[in-house]
């Protein structure tokens, strides 16, 4: 993991103690909301629904069982007692006092964590591929580059103050789980010429009220070129960039808008100018930051195959849970695992302080403390030796956290919705509650097989709606709340944006809607082919005529 | 058409309704209620002083239905954010 180093530390301790002056001078009336806003949404702190939120840090989604814990105990100890996973691999509390926010943020930075650039038109939290580090299909370790970046863009004087916020995702493995075609710039590791290892950069990707799926900008750039184009790439932006209207200022309408083309040419013309301003990492630096992300020494740790496939035998849920949890690790005798949780009827991404001091614990003792939050909001441990799988499910079982669903019908992403968020036109949350329940049939979710369904609460898409194979977007229809359905939304390696189906729902009709989507594709299916191959077979029409068709 | 005027309290963010003596209250059954413009105004004025003193933010007027002589929210939002909590049971040290 990235350690701060003392320049870090200084750095944070003297953004706190100026937030906490900012505090103190907010609540004395010397400074007023207009002019304080900004300095708090600088650290993450949002006024929503019911109370401030406090959206932290957490750098492509990385966390030692320590961070952990010490989530748990702002949880319990400032907040009511739970968290929320984000999308962007981040945590929000959302019933933060602003009396007590800078003690939250010293108590996080005690852990080297924070809550800058979370919020604002800057770049914000760099995520990537959650399994990074330990996945078989991995080419490169992504969590060197997403620090790189990370340092190069915190406090960049020219770029903290962008049109509009900034997202990059990073994947360093051959699948992306990391959405990167749904981000500002996205970023994949690829083999070059000559076994050299290089970037791919995608430009102009984004949600929202105007979905884009990324375009490619540059085919193969060395490594120790990365920033450089960034920097090229974001000052074309930069210079472009519509700031009058503020849904239009994000770098996917402006690739859009001249084609990408244009925008490669440009962002070429800008990085040979630039070239020689020395904003490259040296090598020297580079393999500093590198030092960091050092694989583990894994111990030898041999499996008893047939013991394990005897306990496999012997528990269905935890061979279910070892089919759908369980992923292939780079070292054969280790396993990546991700705990889920999605259990039906939960709220997706909500964490308790216990859940997450029991999460922590479990990293200690089977993934050598180190925790990953993924976009689907929910948390992998990267390197659990398969000798201990069992062991690992029995002590997530008495947490709670053993749903084996990980990409099933009941693995969905939620944002917050109008339960919490000052935004929202609907709920979504409850919506996922009740759909979680109608498919809480491990067997039958099971059989439905591999889907992502996700649902935002209005059109800004946190819940990542557009990319999901069934999207869900809660609208407002004359003051009550409605659901307008997408499908063939993917965030993969296929990555498209769905497409409206028809007229939306009410919130009492939408999980009949859902289910009626699902039975029209089983009906449908051919050889258990997954959800989004039958709608690319077959097209909206048979969905469409099932929901519609008798109106 | 009734109306109340709400907020969020500066200190903690959490929701309040003026009441008709110039406090912020959790209850949304007492604040006080404005039957026409002039009243508003009254409200808003009041309001508006108590954003200056550090007491509230973002205060504004809102629709209100009268039930048995109080207020009660008219939209899904307002009632979410007069009942203080999410409709949906938060996973919390309780389960
Ligand atoms: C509750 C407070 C939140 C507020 C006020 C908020 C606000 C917004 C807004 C205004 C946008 C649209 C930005 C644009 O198009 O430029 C947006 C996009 C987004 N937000 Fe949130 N959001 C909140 C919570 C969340 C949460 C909880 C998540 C994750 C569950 C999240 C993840 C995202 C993502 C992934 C996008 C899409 C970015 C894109 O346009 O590509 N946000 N948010
Ligand atoms: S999608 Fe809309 S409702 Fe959901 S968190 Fe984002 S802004 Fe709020």
């Amino acid at each position: 993991m990235y350690r701060y180093d003392e320049f870090d530390r200084d750095f944070l301790a003297d953004r706190n103690r100026d937030f906490r002056g900012q505090v103190a001078r907010r609540l004395a009336g010397d400074l007023s909301e207009d002019e304080f806003k900004p300095l708090r949404l600088m650290n993450g702190l949002y006024l929503q629904l019911h109370a401030y939120m406090l959206r932290v840090a957490i750098p492509y989604g990385v966390l030692s069982s320590r961070q952990l814990r010490q989530l748990g105990m702002i949880a319990r100890r400032w907040d009511k007692g739970f968290g929320h996973w984000t999308t962007r691999q981040n945590i929000q509390f959302n019933w933060i006092k602003l009396t007590d926010v800078p003690d939250i943020l010293e108590a996080l930075a005690e852990v080297d964590m924070h809550a800058i650039q979370t919020s604002g038109n800057c770049i914000r939290n760099v995520t990537a591929d959650p399994l990074a580090g330990a996945a078989a299909d991995e080419i490169e370790d992504p969590r060197v580059w997403a620090e790189i970046i990370r340092q190069w863009s915190t406090n960049h004087p020219e770029f903290s103050f962008l049109p509009r916020k900034f997202k990059f995702a990073i994947t360093g493995a051959l699948e992306d789980r990391a959405a990167i075609a749904f981000h500002d710039i996205g970023i994949r590791m690829v083999g070059g010429p000559g076994g050299t290892k290089g970037f791919r950069i995608y430009a102009g990707g984004g949600q929202g009220r105007t979905p884009y799926v990324a375009q490619e900008v540059k085919d193969f750039l060395e490594p120790g070129q990365l920033l450089s184009y960034l920097e090229a790439m974001l000052r074309v932006y930069n210079m472009h960039g519509r700031r009058d209207n503020m849904y239009k200022a994000r770098i996917k309408i402006l690739v859009n808008a001249i084609g990408v083309d244009a925008y490669r040419d440009q962002v070429e013309a800008e990085w040979k100018r630039i070239q020689s301003e020395g904003i490259d990492f040296p090598a020297e630096e580079v393999e500093r930051i590198r030092a960091h992300f050092a694989a583990p020494k894994l111990p030898n740790m041999r499996v008893d195959e047939a013991a394990f496939s005897k306990a496999r035998a012997k528990d269905a849920g935890f061979d279910r849970w070892v089919r759908h949890n369980v992923s292939q690790h780079r070292n054969p005798q280790y396993a990546i695992v991700s705990v889920a949780f999605k259990e039906p009827g939960r709220p997706p991404g909500d964490a308790s302080a216990t859940e997450m001091e029991q999460v922590a614990d479990a990293a200690e003792r089977y993934s050598r403390g180190e925790v990953r939050v993924t976009y689907s909001q929910n948390v992998i441990l990267p390197h659990v030796a398969r000798v201990d799988l069992h062991d690992l499910y029995s002590d997530l079982k008495s947490a709670g956290l053993v749903e084996g669903n990980t990409d099933l019908i009941t693995d969905i992403i939620a944002c917050p919705g109008l339960d919490y968020c000052n935004l929202a036109n609907a709920r979504a949350i409850p919506v996922a509650q009740d759909i979680t329940e109608r498919f809480s049939d491990p067997k039958r979710a099971e059989d439905i097989g591999e889907l992502r369904l996700n649902i935002s609460g209005c059109i800004n898409a946190c819940g990542h709606h557009h990319a999901g194979h069934i999207g869900i977007l809660g609208v407002d229809k004359k003051g009550t709340e409605h659901y307008q359905i997408t499908l063939g939304g993917s965030p993969g390696d296929d990555a498209s944006v769905g497409s409206i189906l028809g007229p939306s729902f009410p919130a009492e009709d939408i999980t009949d809607a859902i289910e009626n989507i699902v039975e029209t594709y089983l009906a449908k299916r051919q050889d258990g082919e997954a959800f989004l191959t039958t709608y690319k077979r077959i097209g909206a029409d048979p969905f469409k005529e099932a929901l519609y068709g008798t109106r | 058409m009734p109306n109340v005027f709400t907020a969020n309290r500066l200190s903690d963010g959490l929701v309040v309704y003026l009441g008709r003596d110039g406090n912020w209250l959790r209850d949304l059954a007492s604040a006080g209620v404005a039957e026409d413009k002039d009243g508003i105004a009254v409200l808003e004025a009041m309001a508006a002083q108590s954003a200056k003193d550090q007491i509230i933010v973002g205060a504004y007027p809102m629709d209100v239905e009268i039930d048995a002589g109080k207020p009660r929210a008219k939209s899904v939002r307002e009632r979410i954010r007069a009942a203080h909590r999410p409709t949906i049971k938060p996973v919390s040290e309780a389960n």
